[in-house]
């Protein structure tokens, strides 16, 4: 077992406490209040107080092998492909039109996994291509470009 | 007899054209989403629900929901043919039903699946029809009060119930309430946790949220590690589902204890399907003469398990629609989009909008009914279906995910929202951390906020208002109840480490 996950549930707890903490200091500056009138901030420090205390629980309840399901080490390749793909898609879609946005998306995305050749990336790329344009921007009239300057 | 009343009325929405035809979508979607390998129902209703904006909300929900039972007829057909427990609520079924495709009596075990999915839908169904309007008619009298101590309990028991740490679950399901949070505060103005962006005023998209969370995460989790060896296509057609009289005759007593099964679990909030289904496997083994038989082969093992999800996956539907407190993560997608069409979930959904309440009931029965016609003499089109490798689902299902939550409200910022939750998704998976009850947080924290402050100005600002009204001491002592359980199991845990076989299958 990797030390990563022998000390997964103090991990766990500090970004509770960590999110927890956040929540109280941000709450308190939008003012608490009391019980009778209570503020915008009310709420959301108790919500904190609950992260911070169970954060802590974790911590100090943690086993060093722990139940649940044991998710594997990250696929960083399959990981940097996805969110590249997004990313384009966020980029591109408005700026540069919905066609080369999505095979820019699926075409990157595909090729996260090992073992899928360029050629097989691009025809999947190509194929949702027209699907999506179809569907999107000529059923659903996506406000999008289909190619910037091009066709609209 | 307003039960038969509502019934006809049901029908008589449920089968205007356009109705029928989005049932008849959903649950096309949702077997086609159960059969292939990797895909999730809440993420396919995630990206679907910003297609529904535009329809009525009928139809809309009918859709939905028909996602999410229409995924279970698809999920068993993974679980026995390829023994991928792709669906959770039939992870257990696939203890018996591989072992039987593996004799070449898969196709009886798909067989009995259906009889055991009509038998236990049919009973989940009735039985929403009799007790949904019933536990409605008490709630009308519930004050903030009560609705306050009613979501604490359903919060409590949907975040330590189901799988995974309870500790875990309960401060997921606070992350989610504080999520809820983010946006213009209702009561005051402010805004708060927007953090100058002008986007979140109007707080966080349920869909970005979710798609984030139950989307991004799960690809970012399955790529390259989803298992392609499992696409040996085995050959099935209509004649092989033919149960003998054997088969049915031992079946047949499983499927009805299955289905009892499953709808008492529905009935305690946050044990959903996935529970429903060990129980009901862990009792046939128990009952039966020859539980040697089980794990290699045996029909009970199929039938009990099928039964009992089927039947609590209708059962899911009736605190969600009576008192508006969904017991689990797909629930509150549900929720999430009636509010999304502007309808307020509580215990008058049912009389004010008796055409959400029956025409959904009265689309069960026709969309199950379309699922065994889509499945008995279709067999072969899904088998087939399974072969598709996940390498070509997941770009796929990405660029869907992007394009749905920019369709949520035309904004770009949601679809970098969505990466972001992607991203912590994904971390959280790898802190052991269970997602679902986020969403379950994220669904209810703007009114238990609203109801809380509700209750204690109506109290001048004593908190206890909620153990002097009886109702909702009731509801809080089931809260402590809950917890003492949970406390109890885990010191036994603690004492005897016994590793539980369910934790083989996630």
């Amino acid at each position: 077992m990797t030390r990563f996950a022998r000390n997964r549930d103090y991990y766990a707890g500090a970004l509770m406490a960590l999110i927890g903490a956040g929540a109280i200091v941000e709450g308190w500056s939008y003012g608490i209040g009391g019980l009778s009138s209570m503020g915008s901030g009310f709420f959301p420090v108790m919500l904190g107080i609950g992260l911070v205390i169970l954060g802590a629980a974790m911590a100090l309840m943690h086993s060093s092998a722990p139940a649940g399901h044991a998710t594997g080490a990250p696929d960083w390749r399959g990981a940097v492909a996805i969110i590249a793909a997004v990313l384009l898609f966020i980029m591109m879609a408005d700026g540069v039109g919905l066609a080369p946005a999505i095979f820019a998306c699926v075409f990157v995305a595909a090729l996260g996994t090992r073992g899928t050749s360029l050629r097989e990336a691009a025809l999947l790329a190509l194929a949702v291509s027209v699907f999506g344009v179809l569907l999107f921007s000529v059923g659903l009239k996506v406000p999008f470009p289909i190619l910037r300057g091009v066709i609209y | 007899m307003d039960g038969i009343v509502g019934l006809m009325h049901g029908f008589s929405v449920a089968l205007e054209p356009h109705n029928l035809m989005w049932c008849f979508v959903g649950v096309m979607v949702g077997n086609l989403v159960g059969v292939l390998p990797g895909m999730g129902v809440l993420s396919s209703i995630s990206i679907l629900l910003p297609l529904t904006f535009s329809m009525q909300p009928v139809a809309a929900l009918l859709m939905l929901s028909g996602i999410y039972y229409g995924a279970q007829y698809g999920g068993a057909i993974c679980s026995i043919l390829l023994n991928l427990p792709c669906h959770p609520p039939h992870a257990v079924t696939c203890l018996d039903g591989y072992p039987m495709t593996k004799q070449g009596r898969g196709g009886v075990a798909l067989g009995i699946t259906m009889l055991a999915a009509m038998i236990g839908a049919a009973f989940g169904i009735g039985q929403m029809i009799f007790l949904a309007p019933y536990i409605a008619s008490i709630a009308f009298k519930f004050g903030p009060q009560e609705i306050c101590s009613l979501m604490l309990l359903g919060l409590l028991a949907g975040s330590t119930l189901a799988k995974g740490s309870p500790i875990k679950g309960v401060s997921m399901t606070l992350f989610g309430i504080l999520l809820s949070l983010v946006g213009t505060d209702i009561n005051t103005g402010n805004e708060r946790f927007t953090f100058g962006f002008l986007e979140l005023s109007d707080g966080l998209e349920l869909v970005a949220v979710s798609l984030g969370l139950f989307g991004i995460a799960e690809f970012l989790k399955s790529v390259n590690a989803v298992n392609p060896t499992g696409a040996k296509a085995v050959k099935l057609g209509f004649r092989d589902l033919r149960p003998q009289k054997d088969d049915l005759r031992r079946a047949l007593p499983p499927i009805l204890r299955g289905t009892i099964i499953g709808s008492l679990c529905s009935l305690i909030p946050g044990t959903g399907p996935t529970i429903a289904s060990f129980i009901a496997y862990a009792a046939e083994k128990k009952l039966s003469k020859t539980p040697e038989r089980f794990g290699h082969g045996a029909i009970e093992g199929v039938a009990a398990p099928e039964a009992s999800t089927h039947s609590a996956v209708q059962g899911d539907f009736i605190p969600t629609m009576s008192l508006g407190i969904p017991g689990d993560a797909v629930m509150a997608l549900l929720l999430g989009a009636l509010m999304i069409h502007g309808i307020q979930p509580g215990p008058r959904l049912i009389v004010e909008q008796p055409d959400i309440f029956w025409g959904l009931i009265a689309s069960f029965w026709i969309g199950n009914l379309i699922l065994v016609f889509l499945n008995v003499p279709m067999i072969g089109v899904w088998v087939k279906l399974l072969s598709v490798p996940y390498r070509f689902l997941y770009p796929t299902a990405l660029f869907f995910v992007c394009i749905g939550v920019y369709a949520a409200r035309n904004e770009m910022f949601d679809v970098a929202a969505t990466l972001g939750f992607g991203a912590f998704g994904y971390l959280l998976l790898q802190l052991g951390f269970e997602p679902a009850p986020i969403l379950l947080g994220f669904v209810l924290g703007p009114r238990l906020e609203e109801n809380f402050r509700r209750s204690v100005l109506l109290s001048r600002g004593s908190l206890e208002t909620f153990i002097d009204r009886p109702i909702s001491a009731f509801f809080l002592a089931a809260c402590v109840v809950l917890l003492l359980a949970q406390v109890v199991a885990a010191v036994r845990k603690a004492r005897a480490p016994i590793r539980v076989p369910e934790t083989a299958f996630e």
